[in-house]
């Protein structure tokens, strides 16, 4: 199949046009998404090409525009709605978890809310402790929500498209670091389903579960620990709910070992549900306990040495699994 | 009480002349989304008795096959988007209702109920905002009951003039006598019509009084009993009865009779609601998504 090269914020932007041609009821809202774009550059152009009706910058009431967006879906249309840092949906919480999450249960399948919130996490910007956060596992933990976190083009726009056209909220978590990212993406359609994780790199020691922008940190811990003769498995979950169970159980049947990597806090973090996962249906391949690698259970500070050393780095990932074969 | 009703429930009682009033003046297509205290307001946008009971009971021909409860009622067909648990919680969706009515060009208009301590949410503010801005055909219908919960107004708002706050965003605003059904319509009819003129959505401060407590088992501590007989006397319902005598629009013969229809049609629809079934434990893991 032919590719083209593109960066993550255009393989978005490329999902959003083609859905918005596909389907006249898909809609975009958020804060200066319009004329300028949206501030990683989303939303490029889509302005000038599907007009103020359907391309609408909204202030700066992520409540209401997200609440606006759960009456819409549940009047026939497709609301995909920006929130432009994912610290923010803090202050939407009501309309995510009471009110998207819940109508199709509450209303007995009466009503779905088939509405996109794309928002951007992650440290690494000297954003410090409101601007830096990876918040999946909050919206993890909701049933009746999708979460996607995706670590490269291809996967972005694939995701992003599929998200699109799902019947039930989803929360797809870009990484801010990664806009700019390149890689290949497919001509064509290009739809990457949800809950289908992907085996980045084949190994037969331990198996590395991660994604977002650990899936880069988790490859390049991969390639070290070859040059030491530990063959390292690297799975990108990509998105977290639904999650693909029986790949990281299967890859961990095959491998005998584990370490999840992922830059939310440690305490309470998905890394605790796929080690619960591992031992409840793997228990009995294990050669060594399941180890986690992740950001420190401290806001995130703003001097960029203090961030380095308190987000998850490629050397913590190799320690982890030298520890696990020592 | 037999306690066939879960959780907390809410009366409408005192109020109806809102729900009845507003919903007389919307066509079927228009929404509404309104909160826990929905029941009037259902029915008189067109729900059956029968399956509003059904859903109070937690049974299958509950209008959420029980399990959404009274909190949560949801009727499509008769434009009824959802009731809501959480104060102002469905505001912002009437404003998503119609913001797509506006891209359509279907001629909807969305309503919003919500009460008096719903206006101190922040998102309340919000939708407002948004619903001027845009021009939205809609309706924001606050039921000023006086109280939220068991705190009375004044003790909650420096100006209680609660349709100030319409001014605010450069909304129509207007104070209506509650309890007057004839009122309420009007004012809804002029409302809908400034909607689907396209000059924008209006802020209606209803007038009225919760004749009950806030829910079921409310030991009513925090006001008097004369101040709620002073309201008693102006129950909406017998001041439309009054009316329609003084005025020869009906008989005392007429009234009686239609009450005791309308009597026998919802002891009929909570009787057929008890012989519904109960949802089995299949049920639990449908529609999540
Ligand atoms: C966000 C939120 N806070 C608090 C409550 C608890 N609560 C339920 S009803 C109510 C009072 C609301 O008063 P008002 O808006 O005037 O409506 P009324 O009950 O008078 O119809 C409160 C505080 C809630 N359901 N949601
Ligand atoms: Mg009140």
């Amino acid at each position: 199949m032919s590719t083209r090269e593109l960066t993550v914020a255009q393989a978005l932007n490329e999902a959003l046009r083609e859905e918005m041609l596909r389907n006249e009821r898909v809609f975009l809202m958020g804060e200066d998404i319009g004329e300028y774009g949206g501030i990683f550059k989303v939303t490029k152009d889509l302005l000038k090409e599907f007009g103020p009706q359907r391309v609408r910058d909204t202030p700066i009431s992520e409540a209401a525009f997200i609440g606006t967006g759960v009456g819409a879906a549940m009047t026939g249309w497709i609301p995909v709605v920006e929130v432009m840092w994912v610290d923010f949906m803090a202050v939407a919480m009501d309309q995510i978890i009471n009110q998207a999450a819940k109508m199709k249960y509450m209303s007995g399948g009466q009503t779905s809310v088939p509405m996109v919130i794309r928002t951007q996490g992650g440290g690494g910007r000297g954003n410090a402790a409101q601007h830096s956060q990876s918040l999946e596992t909050l919206f993890a933990h909701i049933p009746g929500l999708s979460v996607v976190v995706p670590s490269n083009p291809a996967d972005a726009k694939g995701l992003l498209k599929s998200a699109i056209r799902r019947n039930s909220p989803t929360i797809f978590i870009e990484n801010k670091m990664l806009y700019t990212k390149r890689g290949p993406v497919p001509d064509g359609e290009h739809l990457v389903p949800l809950g289908v994780g992907d085996v980045v790199r084949a190994g037969t020691d331990v198996t590395l579960i991660s994604l977002s922008r650990m899936v880069d940190f988790t490859l390049e811990a991969a390639a070290e620990l070859e040059n030491e003769g530990i063959s390292a498995e690297v799975i990108d979950l990509r998105s977290l709910s639904p999650l693909d169970e029986s790949l990281v159980v299967r890859s961990v049947e095959k491998t005998n070992r584990a370490v999840v990597v992922h830059e939310a806090t440690r305490l309470f973090g998905w890394g605790g549900e796929v080690c619960a996962l591992i031992q409840e249906k793997a228990f009995d391949y294990l050669d060594a306990p399941v180890l986690r690698v992740a950001t420190k259970d401290v806001p995130i500070p703003y001097n960029r040495a203090l961030e380095k050393q308190t987000l998850p780095q490629v050397s913590d990932i190799v320690q982890a699994v030298r520890s696990q074969l020592g | 009480m037999e306690g066939l009703v879960g959780g907390s429930y809410h009366s409408y009682v005192g109020q109806e002349a809102v729900a009845v009033g507003v919903c007389s003046a919307l066509a079927r297509e228009d929404t509404i989304t309104t909160t826990y205290r929905g029941r009037g307001q259902h029915l008189a946008k067109g729900a059956s008795a029968y399956r509003l009971f059904a859903e109070l009971l937690g049974r299958v021909d509950g209008y959420c096959k029980g399990k959404g409860g009274p909190m949560h009622i949801c009727d499509l067909e008769t434009g009824i988007l959802g009731a809501n648990g959480i104060v102002a919680g469905g505001i912002s969706h009437s404003v998503g209702a119609a913001l797509t009515a506006q891209m359509s060009g279907s001629r909807q208009v969305a309503v919003a109920f919500f009460g008096d301590g719903a206006v101190n949410q922040g998102v309340f503010s919000e939708a407002m905002n948004l619903a001027a801005l845009w021009n939205l055909p809609m309706i924001f219908v606050c039921e000023n009951n006086l109280y939220a919960e068991m705190t009375p107004l004044s003790s909650y708002v420096k100006n209680a003039r609660l349709v100030d706050r319409a001014a605010a965003f450069g909304m129509v605003g207007e104070v209506v006598d509650g309890n007057d059904v004839e009122a309420v319509f009007r004012a809804v009819q002029s409302a809908r019509t400034r909607a689907l003129d396209g000059r924008g959505p209006t802020f209606l401060e209803m007038m009225t009084y919760r004749l009950h407590g806030h829910m079921l088992g409310d030991p009513e501590t925090y006001r008097s009993k004369e101040e709620v007989a002073e309201w008693r006397a102006r129950d909406p319902i017998v001041r439309w009865k009054t009316h329609l005598l003084e005025s020869g629009l009906a008989t005392e013969g007429r009234l009686a009779e239609l009450e005791q229809t309308l009597d026998a049609e919802l002891a009929s629809a909570a009787e057929r609601a008890r012989a519904s079934l109960e949802p089995g434990p299949e049920t639990i893991l449908e529609d999540v998504l």
